[in-house]
């Protein structure tokens, strides 16, 4: 739709618990917020199947693969992926804390823990980036290193895009009025920042922690 | 109320580029869902031909025993391109176009939930139809290893190239399930969030429902495939180990991953299908719908059902016991609400005072010919049936029987019923029913010899056959070139009638349901006010009013 339309719609887009007894012909069709936030929870939980099948695959792979690790690897070092996995879990706690701001009406506020939540995000990058380096195994090290690199990677990606669309927000954060009547994008983000830590932790279990 | 009047009349003057005498609009990044749905359904017909080309240079080369029409590599990349074009870009495509164009209007909204999105996953179908056809060009040909693309087969790569057949059909296939997961987000967004007023869950159509159920099996499905894809490719191109058996992998895992989609994707197909059936049925037998929540539920309980058969088609891929037996019982169990539907047409048609035109027609025959489909269906998913004709032809010819038998004609049944609404056209019935008369014999020419020469014992996808299975081969060779033939009536009839029929009314059918109460094409944004349901659909025979606001949905134009 475009923000012509939106504008001229009646009622503020965000109400969306609100449901009348009667029918009426303004209330309907022009939720666009509403409908972007529907359709991207539907997104994201087409989203979640693909890890479901990567999950699944993995412990496939590790219940039957006769020769799990590759020669003179005895196993994953747990502590900086569980240092990481800290800052992970704990930006998704940041992250709503600069929503609550933001519905306070303090951008200033918002501002300093969105740019919290992207900087724990980037270290998280930095941190796998640094484990990936220090292993002595690639990704066509057998059925393991291909799916801790496909795993890892995939994820990765997310955490990387996750960054990326927060920054976009952020820099939305200064054309000024842009998060006056409701923030579609932000609360997106958010979403999927938590998103991504759900799956880190699922992960990070399958992973490191069943060895 | 009142100020609803204004906004419309401040619609009314803006300049429409896409209105519905503008031809243009067909050819452009268009956001209405009507020209989407055209060019899906435009698109997808012109790899329908294409894949019918496939089809008959198959055919061409299995009359006789021997392999000497074709090399035998181009036989299994004729094969291969043939399953994936049918699929990947004319039934999925198509029936998107069909629910594209139909669902905004039958829940009597202005568009779908996200317009530019909905442009965005069309524009890609001919994006991934050029790629598939361009691995014709690349060193190696296209893909041999059928649609499924089952390793190790598909992880050979006899030329050495990065780009090669196979992997230029995992990135097809890729944005295939790009523009599905886009379509399928919209369909779902719109048709929980967009019905016009009044319009409960159970006053949608069943196709509506249909609609939802199919789009429900991409969400879920498609991620599962294009799992399985991302690690075929990674396989194929910088040589990682899944699914190699040579190097520890486990390519029957691949299956699970292929079928667990690509078997639901069989009711991402049908499902619209029998929602055509039951919007057909109806209006020209003039009965309601049988048993109508029945039917319209029994989508959803087809939609659950469909995540937990797809081992049926891994029974003689060395699954265990236990896993037969359960994926035998579930796949025998999809037969009930399959079965309440086809009860619930027969019981809609009986004692009706049937129309035979060329949309009831083609729903009858597709109803017949989707019933010995599924009683081959459930020959095939008895264990020790299946083992027994595991990759033969008998396989191929219950399949085809549902995807061309049922699904194809259903989607000509589509094409003619709602052929006036779409051009504001009426097209010829003559040539309507030539049509439907060379694709009933041609279907049944083509597709039955494969049941006998399947028991028989002729394996699918060889390019050469014993001697002995000639005759049936022979009968199915001629029954697919008239199948290619009987597209011709269609064709002249569709761009005939388009440029010169004779203009449609509203509703040329009598047929009750909100896209009959607008004109045919209907305007831009499709109702001017949004409609006010106050009855179920299927009121046929009964006198109440579908809409409240019957004379408010259009504004007579002024002309300025």
């Amino acid at each position: 739709m475009n923000p012509t339309e939106a504008d001229a719609s009646p009622n503020p887009p965000m109400v969306t618990s609100h449901t009348p007894a009667i029918p009426s012909v303004a209330e309907h069709g022009h939720d666009d917020a509403g409908n972007r936030m529907f359709g991207f929870i539907v997104f994201l939980l087409s989203e979640s199947v693909i890890f479901l099948s990567f999950f699944t695959g993995y412990i496939v792979y590790k219940t039957t693969t006769p020769d799990w690790l590759p020669s003179g690897v005895s196993g994953l070092a747990m502590r900086d992926p569980a240092i990481n996995t800290i800052v992970l879990v704990s930006s998704s706690l940041v992250i709503y804390i600069a929503e609550r701001f933001l519905h306070a009406k303090n951008l200033w506020g918002f501002r300093a823990f969105w740019l919290l939540t992207m900087a724990m995000g980037s270290y998280f990058l930095y941190g796998q980036a640094v484990e990936w380096r220090s292993l002595p195994f690639g990704f066509t090290a057998g059925v393991f290193g291909g799916s801790f690199y496909l795993l890892t990677g995939f994820h990765g990606l997310h955490v990387l895009t996750g960054v990326l669309l927060q920054s976009l927000m952020l820099g939305r954060s200064f054309i000024p009025g842009n998060y006056n009547k409701g923030e579609f994008g932000v609360a997106a983000t958010s979403l999927f920042w938590h998103f991504v830590d759900v799956i880190w932790v699922i992960l990070f279990v399958l992973i490191y922690v069943w060895q | 109320m009142t100020n609803l009047s204004v906004e419309v009349s401040s619609q009314i003057e803006q300049p429409l580029p896409g209105a519905p005498d503008n031809w243009k609009r067909f050819f452009g990044f268009s956001t209405d869902h009507k020209v989407i749905g055209i060019q899906y359904l435009v698109t997808s017909f012109f790899f329908f031909l294409i894949g019918g080309i496939f089809a008959m240079i198959i055919r061409g080369e299995l009359i006789t025993p021997e392999a000497d029409l074709l090399d035998r590599t181009v036989y299994n990349a004729m094969f291969t391109m043939h399953g994936t074009v049918m699929l990947f870009l004319w039934t999925f495509p198509s029936l998107v176009g069909l629910s594209n164009y139909l669902v905004p209007l039958m829940i009597g909204a202005k568009d779908m939930a996200f317009p530019r999105l909905n442009a965005v996953a069309f524009w890609l179908v001919p994006l991934f139809g050029t790629i598939l056809m361009a691995s014709f060009f690349v060193p190696g040909g296209p893909s041999q290893s059928g649609w499924w693309a089952y390793p190790p087969v598909s992880l050979q790569n006899p030329t050495g190239n990065l780009i090669n057949g196979q992997m230029l059909w995992l990135l097809a296939v890729a944005i295939s399930g790009v523009s599905s997961i886009m379509g399928a987000v919209n369909f779902v967004t719109t048709i929980v969030r967009m019905r016009a007023p009044g319009m409960t869950w159970f006053r949608m159509p069943v196709f509506v429902w249909t609609v939802l159920a199919a789009q429900i099996i991409q969400l879920f499905g498609l991620p599962a495939l294009t799992a399985g894809a991302v690690m075929l490719l990674l396989d194929l191109t910088i040589g990682t180990s899944f699914f190699d058996p040579a190097k520890g992998g486990d390519p029957v895992l691949f299956q699970h991953f292929f079928w667990f989609y690509s078997h639901p994707a069989v009711y991402v197909i049908i499902l619209p299908i029998f929602g055509v059936f039951s919007e057909v049925f109806p209006v020209y037998a003039r009965k309601p719908l049988f048993g109508y929540k029945v039917v319209a539920v029994s989508s959803l309980i087809i939609t659950g059902l469909s995540s937990i058969v797809w081992v049926h088609h891994m029974f003689a891929s060395g699954t265990p016991g236990w896993m037969r037996m359960a994926f035998m019982a579930t796949t025998m169990l999809i037969s009930v609400p399959t079965g309440i539907k086809v009860f619930a047409w027969v019981a809609t048609i009986w004692g009706g005072k049937l129309r035979l035109n060329t949309p009831m027609l083609f729903a009858l025959g597709g109803l017949f010919m989707f019933v010995f489909a599924g009683i081959t269906g459930i020959m095939l998913a008895a264990v020790p049936i299946d083992i027994h004709v595991n990759n033969t032809y008998f396989v191929v010819g219950h399949f085809h029987y549902v995807i061309y038998g049922a699904t194809v004609m259903g989607l000509y049944a589509a094409f003619y019923h709602w052929f006036p609404k779409m051009t504001g056209r009426m097209y010829s019935e003559g040539l309507g029913k030539l049509h439907f008369y060379l694709t009933l014999i041609g279907t049944n020419l083509n597709f039955f010899p494969m049941h006998p020469l399947g028991l028989q014992g002729m394996p699918r996808r060889v390019a050469s056959y014993d001697p002995e299975f000639a005759f049936w081969n022979v009968i199915a060779s001629l029954g697919a070139f008239l199948l290619g033939m009987s597209t011709l009536p269609f064709i002249l009839n569709m761009i005939g009638s388009w440029v010169q029929g004779e203009k449609a009314p509203k509703n040329p059918w009598r047929a009750i349901g909100l896209e009959w109460l607008v004109s045919s094409p209907p305007t831009v944004e499709n109702f001017e006010a949004l409609p006010i349901v106050i009855a179920p659909p299927y009121g046929y025979g009964k006198s109440d009013p579908l809409v409240a606001n019957p004379e408010a949905l259009e504004v007579i134009h002024e002309p300025n």
